[in-house]
């Protein structure tokens, strides 16, 4: 397979420390024709070499997205596969995982061929999360093996859980079976019942509908229940609550084949946001109160949450404008995903750089087979190993030092519904490298 | 001071809300003249932007913003570019254009209106309910139409009295609070002029938290029957889908429903209100509607003057002159 070529030519990333094996090691890395060659101290570019500076930075395996809308096919006003993964160039991310809830759905290998295709000349590396059910309508099983054949290996409905449970078994034992992963939005439609915020004071006050953290947690059971029954693996994505927290260590505990992720706004936003009904802070599942924000934050430092994943959710101005109730749920997170975990996690919480590589990059890229054990069918090259001899040149450049303030026009997704306009963020993406390719210099995409 | 939008009760705090009864008060003597009309907003245009039909809050506003000599544009959302896929802030900007200085805003989607105030600049915002979140103007006039009763009650000038009536008093609300604009409404007011409140419903019809309410949460009316000063009985909102909270309308008119029975244990000098449109036999029986401590035609006729007084304190911040001979002679 051909579709991802190494980029000719040598770059110098001078000075800095790596994340290397061994941990973090001041070096330098150099990078001949798409491959790191060597992870070194003081070395000599050759002549030509393309240095990037990485004085006071992180060197890093590239981010990995198990969670982007990338919105095309169908809403290509909010987000198209290009701008998308501008995007993520500029968060650090080389590859994405997109999501199926595009318009036609990711259900077919004629859809999912042509993401893939679209996604294959893009600034990160696109990968795709098959619809697990036809029209994700929760009925009838997508042709899962059709699409694994294609590369697929992450099959859900997101933006919707699959309400029957009988189907949910169903599709959980079918993916068993061809090696791919069942991955679920957690969320019984029945107990949240038309809530589009949390249930509780801020629900209360406001007089906006809302759903209980059980909404979740039920899907969350009953997901690791047929798991465990199955012997099947599951992915469970972006979780939300305290009881979701315990519901998978409990399962890890058993030895149940589960991975979860999180998103940053379900560890640094509250519902409290609501109070302006504005519709940016709107999204599913809905932010939650302190003590659910302080269980995530405890599952991605304690290892009950594998991933930090964005669930980037691009739509245009006028429908956040929409009154709160109406407007669709999602919100921009991409570009600002690195500098949220790394104040949220790190500076605050105190977790070791290395363990936030792991959430943002070789956690997500082994639930993806995005890594080099991965089966990558598609031809994807491998993403998150750490830095050493060998490696696809898939890597990121952080500055954990440096300060900017959010804007949504200026972000490269077409939409600008960020929750954290104005806000001022700590640590900033520097370069991004795909494949070789300096796509990201000094925090300016490239093309 | 007021404004510059009445968005909820909280805006106007117990001062606020005091200052807006006694402002109410001098209203509704002007009310009792020939001439009902005063001078105070002329060459003021108000709007009425109504996306969810409530002809009875529609024309107590209109007709408070006439009195008031201001111009009304009525602005009805079946016969307007919103049936055509208009979004609100299109709307109001298309109503903002026209030159107004406020609009009255009803909504089914609760917060449409403090967005409406964003959206716009200078104009003053009212909010005439919007979805389950509050109706501002009902908790005022339902706690104007009280005061004026305890006041006529003890003989005194209601006016004179500030929140003093309030102080102590019991009063229940009963009914399907989850989906009530006018109790979160009546809840702020009542709490904010010291009055202690209690909220009676099955726990399918409660907010999820009263966190910050200040409230007591009962399950049960009959216990609280006897020492409640007022009873706010509330409509089973059945087109929000309260009526698959309950069993059925019988259980709930059994359990929670103002009847004949309960309506003989209450203390003497105990009120009834409704906000309406009752729906007579489900929460309250016909004949306690029509009983005289139910003060449900007082309500409506006393929205007039309390909205009056909304308007006119936000639109001049009670600066305009009130002179009621002038208003006659003007006309």
């Amino acid at each position: 397979m051909h579709r991802y070529p190494l980029a000719k030519g040598t770059v110098v990333i001078r000075g800095g420390a790596v994340l290397t094996p061994a941990g973090l090691v001041d070096a330098d890395v150099v990078i001949v024709d798409g491959l790191v060659t060597a992870v070194e101290s003081n070395v000599t570019a050759p002549e030509g070499a393309t240095v990037l500076d990485a004085e006071g930075c992180i060197t890093g395996p590239g981010f990995v997205d198990l969670h982007t809308h990338l919105r095309e096919p169908g809403k290509e006003q909010a987000e198209t596969i290009a701008s998308g993964a501008r995007a993520a160039a500029l968060g650090g991310y080389t590859a994405v995982v997109a999501m199926p809830n595009t318009s036609p759905c990711l259900d077919s290998a004629f859809v999912v061929r042509a993401v893939l295709d679209l996604g294959a000349t893009t600034t990160t590396e696109v990968a795709v999360a098959g619809a697990i059910t036809v029209g994700r309508a929760g009925e009838q099983l997508a042709p899962i093996a059709e699409l694994a054949a294609l590369g697929v290996q992450l099959f859900t409905d997101d933006g919707t859980g699959v309400q029957h449970g009988g189907v949910a078994r169903r599709a959980l034992d079918y993916c068993t079976g061809l090696g791919v992963t069942y991955a679920e939005h957690c969320e019984d439609l029945a107990i949240a019942s038309g809530g589009v915020v949390h249930e509780g004071a801020w629900s209360a006050k406001l007089g906006l509908p809302g759903q209980p953290a059980s909404a979740e947690e039920a899907m969350v059971a009953r997901d690791l229940l047929l798991a465990g029954e199955l012997g099947a693996r599951i992915h469970l994505l972006h979780l939300s609550t305290v009881g979701s927290v315990e519901l998978v260590r409990a399962a890890k505990a058993k030895g149940i084949a589960v991975t979860a992720e999180a998103a940053p706004h379900h560890f640094t936003l509250t519902d409290a946001e609501i109070a302006s009904y504005d519709a940016r802070f709107k999204v599913n599942p809905p932010l939650r109160p302190d003590e659910h924000v302080a269980a995530i934050i405890e599952g991605l430092c304690d290892g009950t949450i594998d991933a930090i994943a964005t669930d980037h959710a691009p739509h245009t101005p006028e429908t956040k404008d929409l009154p709160f109730d109406e407007a669709p749920p999602g919100m921009l997170g991409l570009e600002t995903a690195f500098s949220l975990a790394y104040e949220r996690l790190v500076e605050a919480a105190g977790m070791r750089v290395e363990r936030l590589f792991d959430l943002l990059s070789t956690n997500p890229a082994r639930i993806a087979e995005l890594d080099a054990a991965g089966a990558r069918p598609y031809g994807h090259t491998a993403h998150g190993a750490r830095v050493a001899p060998g490696i696809p040149a898939n890597l990121v450049v952080v500055d954990p030092s440096a300060r900017w303030t959010v804007a949504g026009t200026a972000l490269a997704s077409l939409a600008t519904n960020t929750p954290y306009e104005g806000r001022s963020m700590h640590g900033s993406v520097r370069h991004t490298i795909l494949r070789g390719e300096p796509v990201v210099i000094s925090g300016e995409a490239q093309r | 001071m007021i404004g510059p939008h009445l968005l909820s009760i909280a805006d106007l705090g117990h001062d606020g809300i005091v200052q807006v009864l006694n402002v109410a008060e001098s209203f509704a003597e002007v009310e009792k003249r020939t001439m009902k009309k005063v001078p105070a907003l002329k060459g003021k245009v108000i709007a009425t932007m109504f996306f969810e039909e409530s002809t009875r809050t529609r024309l107590s506003f209109e007709t408070a913003a006439k009195r008031l000599s201001a111009d009304v544009l009525s602005l009805s959302v079946a016969t307007s570019s919103v049936k055509k896929g208009e979004s609100l802030k299109d709307t109001l900007k298309t109503i903002e254009a026209l030159g107004i200085d406020a609009v009255i805003i009803r909504h089914r989607s609760s917060g449409a209106p403090l967005q409406a105030a964003r959206f716009l600049d200078d104009i003053h915002v009212v909010n005439a309910g919007d979805g389950w979140h509050e109706h501002p103007s009902q908790g005022l006039l339902d706690a104007f139409t009280v005061r004026q009763a305890w006041a006529a009650a003890a003989g005194v000038d209601p006016a004179t009295t500030g929140s003093s009536l309030f102080q102590g008093k019991k009063i229940v609300i009963v009914g399907d609070i989850a989906h009530s604009r006018v109790a979160r409404s009546e809840v702020l007011a009542y709490t904010a002029l010291g009055a202690e409140v209690t909220l009676v419903a099955p726990a399918t019809l409660l907010p999820p938290s009263v966190e910050g309410w200040g409230v007591t949460v009962a399950h049960r009316l009959d216990p609280v029957l006897a020492d409640a000063d007022l009873i706010s009985v509330l409509r089973l909102q059945a087109e929000r889908g309260s009526g698959e909270c309950v069993p059925s309308l019988r259980e709930f008119t059994e359990t929670f429903g103002m009847t004949e029975a309960r309506a003989e244990r209450l203390k003497d000098g105990a009120l009834i209100t409704h906000p309406g449109p009752m729906v007579r036999g489900v929460e309250i029986a016909s004949a306690v509607a029509d009983d005289p401590r139910c003060l449900v035609t007082t309500q409506v006729h006393n929205g007039v003057a309390v909205r009056m007084a909304a308007l006119y304190l936000l639109l001049t911040g009670g600066n305009a002159v009130l002179d009621h001979s002038e208003a006659n002679r003007d006309a």
